[in-house]
């Protein structure tokens, strides 16, 4: 059983505290994506839980166990670093085996072991090639095999993926996934890219500034973030934010405009708020191209702005009340810039966010 | 001009220069390793014989004693160069090596100063330095002894050491020993395992930097030394000189005979000396 518990984890740079108490429990086996802009604490966190980094206050426990003191080789895990850190000196065979031979395993079992994750990973016609040899892709892969021949109780990715190009990205991360599925070993896997954070995770963390923003499964989180924050962090394009303020039971943007208050932030929003209202670009289609077409919506009439094409969608540029805002268009059709078209605004779901502090106003 | 012939031109121009430069450069060098193969005869011959006539080996068997003239004690001269530039290297490349790593891979106090200051410590010309260590040493009781000349080549050649050393740790991505120690190494096993092998190349070249020095000082040597029993090889060529002549021919075969050793070390070491290894293990 390899669970990670974080309690109240701090790290102190200097005067600096890179990561403000984080409370965090992985469950055995779990896929936990630790995802954030730059500079969040990410990789602070992931290194104070591998121990490469001294922890300044608050424990870490794997198994059970506090490991606060316990140096990295002693909590039994594996970690795939962004720049891979393949030995350079040795080739894949050796780096593969590196970990098994600093145990003192022998080295039938070794190559036994190494033999076989060559075989998962389809590195077994590379194994005697040394990592400058390899391409980006491979490297990734070897850096994985690392991970695995020695069978840790977890493994730790530091953004593994972004050092490849987009179809490389897209093709290791459905290999990371079908490898957690083979494999099952808690993971917990750091990356700024929200798309391998959906894809990927049974949990996803968000964290800001060195705190924990939300918790929750990506439809949780997608569906119902806790913040202005979460909203435009997951989610691509993001979420569309219009400033407004409570009025006589509807939100009044900049213009004057009004639109109804979304049904389930009802019960929050106080007369004269200040608010945000949130609403995706899959939310906000022309008319008869939409992905919804009934439940409480409204109607506008936009000019389009820019529009792109995607082939089955497009994307268009325009604004509400002074504000920019991006919409999809579903169907192939063409849209042309300055066209006039009526969009519907699908209210139900949309999302309400209070102005200064960013939480949603989501009865819960 | 066809562009072809120019290019042929340019080529031919530019091996003219190299050998010219070439030829400034050895023929000094290749003179010495005449000379010591000719009589001492030949060699002061007025006017001058350009094309050796005789060529023996009458000026080794003389410097190592199988001749009937007064022998200089080469062996013991050439034990001492090899006892202090060998230990002196060793103690050089420990020293370098810790503290190469350390200013490399650890935060601390004053690092930048204590970099710059030993950095600066090399701007002092060595000799200026001889009176008042000569002074100190002679309170210590360590002129003409060995660790006496030892301790100065240490202290001349660890600034530079640290530096080129440091330089190669610097290049070696931090990640390679993180990831070591999460594959089951301690930090010790980590610096043994990977990163030594891989600023080995770096190491090797600071050694051939400190022992060259140490094998070829001469000003400090002369000050510091008396007798056979700290006399290093450089120093020993002033014995050819005697107050009304000098043995020319007998100075340049013992001068071959520092070189050989230098140059050795030189082949032997730069086979190792295979760079960039550090290039593909990280990034794509
Ligand atoms: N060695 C250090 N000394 C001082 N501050 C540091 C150090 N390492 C990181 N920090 C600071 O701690 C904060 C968190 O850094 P961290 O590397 O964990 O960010 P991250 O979320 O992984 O970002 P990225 O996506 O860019 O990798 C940053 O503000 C960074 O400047
Ligand atoms: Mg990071």
């Amino acid at each position: 059983m390899a669970e990670i518990v974080l309690n109240k984890l701090v790290k102190n740079y200097g005067r600096t505290r890179a990561v403000h108490g984080i409370d965090l429990s992985i469950a055995h086996q779990e896929f936990v994506v630790l995802v954030g802009p730059s500079g969040c604490g990410k990789s602070t966190t992931l290194r104070m839980i591998a121990g490469l980094e001294e922890i300044s206050d608050g424990t870490v426990s794997i198994g059970g166990a506090v490991v606060n003191e316990l140096p990295p080789r002693k909590r039994n895990i594996s970690m795939v670093f962004q720049n891979y850190a393949l030995y350079p000196h040795m080739n894949v065979r050796e780096n593969l085996g590196f970990g098994l031979k600093i145990a003192g395993q022998p080295a039938a079992d070794i190559a036994q072991r190494v033999d076989e994750a060559a075989e998962i990973l389809g590195l077994t016609e590379l194994l005697e090639r040394t990592p400058a040899e390899l391409s980006g892709g491979q490297r990734q892969r070897v850096a994985m095999g690392r991970a695995i021949v020695r069978k840790p109780a977890a493994f730790l990715f530091d953004e593994p993926l972004s050092n490849l190009d987009a179809k490389l990205r897209g093709q290791m991360r459905a290999e990371i996934k079908k490898l957690h599925q083979s494999v099952r070993t808690t993971v917990v896997y750091v990356t700024h890219d929200q798309i391998e954070a959906m894809t990927l995770a049974d949990r996803i963390v968000v964290m800001r500034a060195g705190r924990i923003e939300q918790v929750g499964t990506p439809m949780e989180v997608y569906n119902h973030p806790t913040s202005a924050f979460v909203a435009t962090f997951i989610g691509s394009p993001p979420m569309n934010m219009l400033p407004g303020t409570i009025s006589g039971g509807a939100v009044r943007l900049a213009d004057g405009s009004a639109l109804p208050v979304p049904e389930r932030a009802a019960d929050n929003a106080r007369e004269g708020q200040e608010v945000l209202l949130g609403i995706r670009p899959d939310d906000i289609s022309p008319v008869g191209h939409g992905l919804s077409q009934d439940g409480p919506g409204a109607e506008l009439t936009l000019t389009v702005a820019i529009a792109e094409p995607l082939g089955m969608e497009s994307l268009i540029f325009t604004r509400i009340a002074g504000q920019e805002v991006q919409a999809k268009l579903y169907g192939p059709r063409m849209v042309l810039p300055g066209e006039e078209l009526v969009f519907r605004l699908a209210l139900d779901r949309a999302h309400l966010f209070d102005a200064a502090s960013g939480a949603s106003l989501e009865a819960r | 001009m066809d562009p072809k012939l120019r290019r042929q031109l340019g080529r031919i121009v530019s091996w003219v220069l190299t050998f010219l430069l070439m030829m400034i450069i050895c023929v000094p060098g290749l003179w010495v390793v005449l000379t010591a193969f000719r009589p001492n005869a030949e060699v002061l011959a007025k006017p001058a014989v350009w094309v050796p006539q005789v060529l023996s080996l009458n000026n080794f068997a003389k410097i190592f004693g199988f001749a009937q003239e007064v022998a200089i004690p080469v062996p013991a001269y050439f034990a001492n160069s090899m006892i202090i530039a060998l230990t002196s290297t060793a103690i050089a490349l420990l020293i370098g090596m810790s503290g190469g790593y350390a200013f490399a891979r650890y935060r601390f106090r004053f690092k930048d100063g204590l970099f710059l200051g030993l950095m600066l410590s090399r701007t002092v010309p060595g000799i200026a330095l001889s009176l008042p260590l000569f002074m100190i040493w002679s309170r210590l009781g360590l002129i003409d002894t060995k660790p006496g000349l030892i301790i100065v080549y240490v202290a001349m050649n660890v600034p530079f050491t640290i530096w080129l050393i440091d330089g190669f740790f610097r290049q070696i991505p931090i990640e390679l020993s993180e990831a070591a120690m999460v594959d089951g190494c301690t930090r010790w096993q980590a610096f043994w395992r990977i990163e030594f092998p891989l600023a080995r190349s770096g190491i090797a070249s600071a050694g051939i930097f400190a022992f060259l020095t140490s094998w070829n000082e001469y000003a400090l040597a002369s000050q510091l030394t008396r007798s056979t029993y700290s006399k290093t090889l450089p120093v020993g060529l002033m014995d050819f000189t005697s107050q009304f002549t000098i043995d020319w021919a007998g100075m340049s075969a013992m001068a071959v005979i520092i070189i050989i050793p230098a140059l050795a070390l030189t082949f032997i070491v730069q086979k190792h000396l295979i760079a960039g290894l550090t290039f593909g293990g990280v990034k794509g």
